[in-house]
């Protein structure tokens, strides 16, 4: 079962991220799952709670969007979204393809987490970068 | 004040990053990767060691091979006279990029025209682990099914060619070739495929023009002769 590498993975980076937005506390973490990844979304769940134990992410939630296949159909020239993950055909003509364009996927995409209160927030130039961001996304 | 950060990074970035320094020092040193994963037990190990022992007769080949626990098929590949490391992953189940730079701390990859890595037979996880290969080749055996290629959609999307083994006993075990095909197809349309047996040695020569078809294709560097 490869979800709890994953998921030792996932910890790893959303903790290195956290600490670099000088993010206090993490609430949720945001997961892109394409429905090709190889990745079971309940196994991923499962192992995530058993690596967050006792570690700084422990209790938040991790939120998993599912992401379908999109395929480039070259007969339409156009990407389309698949409802199933197989056949690997144009839902619309039917045509054959190969070109996965999305769907494989396995991308932290945001955190939700409280702000540092000063006294242990990080250097001046990262709490800019971090108002930007705020700006941008907040 | 809770806040919502954009991040979007590869979870397996990590991985991602040192799988793309293997592939930038294969490309130096002109070795040619292939990675070969399969269920346990389709014929990885057989189909390598008849490959070590062929291709070696005309090319420096070498091969790394990963198992949960023994060392078993790496003493099977060096009677083939190759050059074998094992690379023992205790729980991990599949290949990761770190463990095969560490394996090959020391070696001196530009003597080699082609190194082979036996995954660790599992057909979920190897397929999430680029491991800077050339060439993911992903085998079936006619004595799984037919619908295996259904079943794991992943790697079969992930891989470069197919490879169906054991062909000796397609008939013994009333394998529908049609059936194989049309569910590969379902899944990675294009997806080349060749039949090989290594009791009866047929595919084989088609085997090895591939993999050098595939060595030729690869753009020349300073230490390639
Ligand atoms: N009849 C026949 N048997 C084969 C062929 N190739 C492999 N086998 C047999 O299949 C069994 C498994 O082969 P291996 O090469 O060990 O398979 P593997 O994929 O390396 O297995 P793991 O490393 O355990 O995942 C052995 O008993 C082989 O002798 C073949 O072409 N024909
Ligand atoms: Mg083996
Ligand atoms: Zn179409």
């Amino acid at each position: 079962m490869h979800e709890l590498s994953i998921a030792h993975s996932l910890v790893e980076l959303a903790a290195e991220e956290a600490e670099r937005l000088g993010l206090r506390r993490v609430r949720a973490l945001y997961l892109k799952l394409g429905v090709l990844s190889g990745v079971v979304k309940e196994a991923l769940q499962f192992s995530f709670d058993i690596v967050t134990e006792g570690t700084s992410l422990e209790g938040a939630d991790l939120v998993i969007e599912d992401v379908p296949v999109v395929v480039y159909c070259p007969r339409c020239q156009e990407a389309r979204t698949l409802p199933e993950p197989m056949p690997m055909r144009c839902p619309v003509c039917g045509t054959r393809t190969a070109d996965v364009r999305q769907g494989r996927e396995m991308e932290l995409y945001a955190l939700e987490g409280d702000e540092g209160d000063g006294k242990d927030a990080p250097d001046r130039r990262d709490q800019t970068e971090r108002s930007q961001k705020e700006r941008l996304f907040g | 004040m809770p806040r919502i950060v954009e991040i979007r990074q590869n979870v397996l970035k990590k991985n991602d990053y040192l799988a793309r320094e293997l592939r930038e020092r294969f490309r130096e040193a002109g070795v040619y990767v292939v990675n070969l994963v399969s269920s346990p037990g389709t014929g990885k190990t057989s189909l390598l060691r008849e490959t070590l022992l062929r291709l070696g007769e005309r090319y420096r080949v070498a091969a790394l091979v990963g198992d949960l626990a023994t060392e078993n098929d790496a003493l099977r590949l060096r009677e083939s006279g190759a050059d074998v490391r094992q690379i023992t992953t205790g729980t991990v189940c599949h290949l990761e990029a770190e463990m095969i730079g560490r394996a090959l701390e020391g070696w001196n990859l530009a003597a080699l025209d082609f190194l082979f890595i036996e995954n660790v037979g599992n057909l979920v996880c190897p397929a999430s682990y680029d491991l800077g290969e050339n060439q993911r080749v992903v085998l079936f055996s006619v004595t799984e099914g037919e619908d295996k290629p259904l079943k794991y959609p992943t790697i079969v999307n992930s891989a470069d060619v197919a490879v169906l083994t054991k062909i000796d006993l397609a008939e013994a075990v009333e394998f529908q070739r049609d059936r194989f095909y049309e569910g590969l197809q379902e899944v990675r349309p294009g997806l080349p495929v060749l039949e090989v047996s290594v009791r009866t040695g047929e595919g084989l020569p088609a085997w090895l023009s591939h993999l050098e078809a595939g060595r030729r294709a690869l753009p020349e560097t300073a230490s390639s002769r």
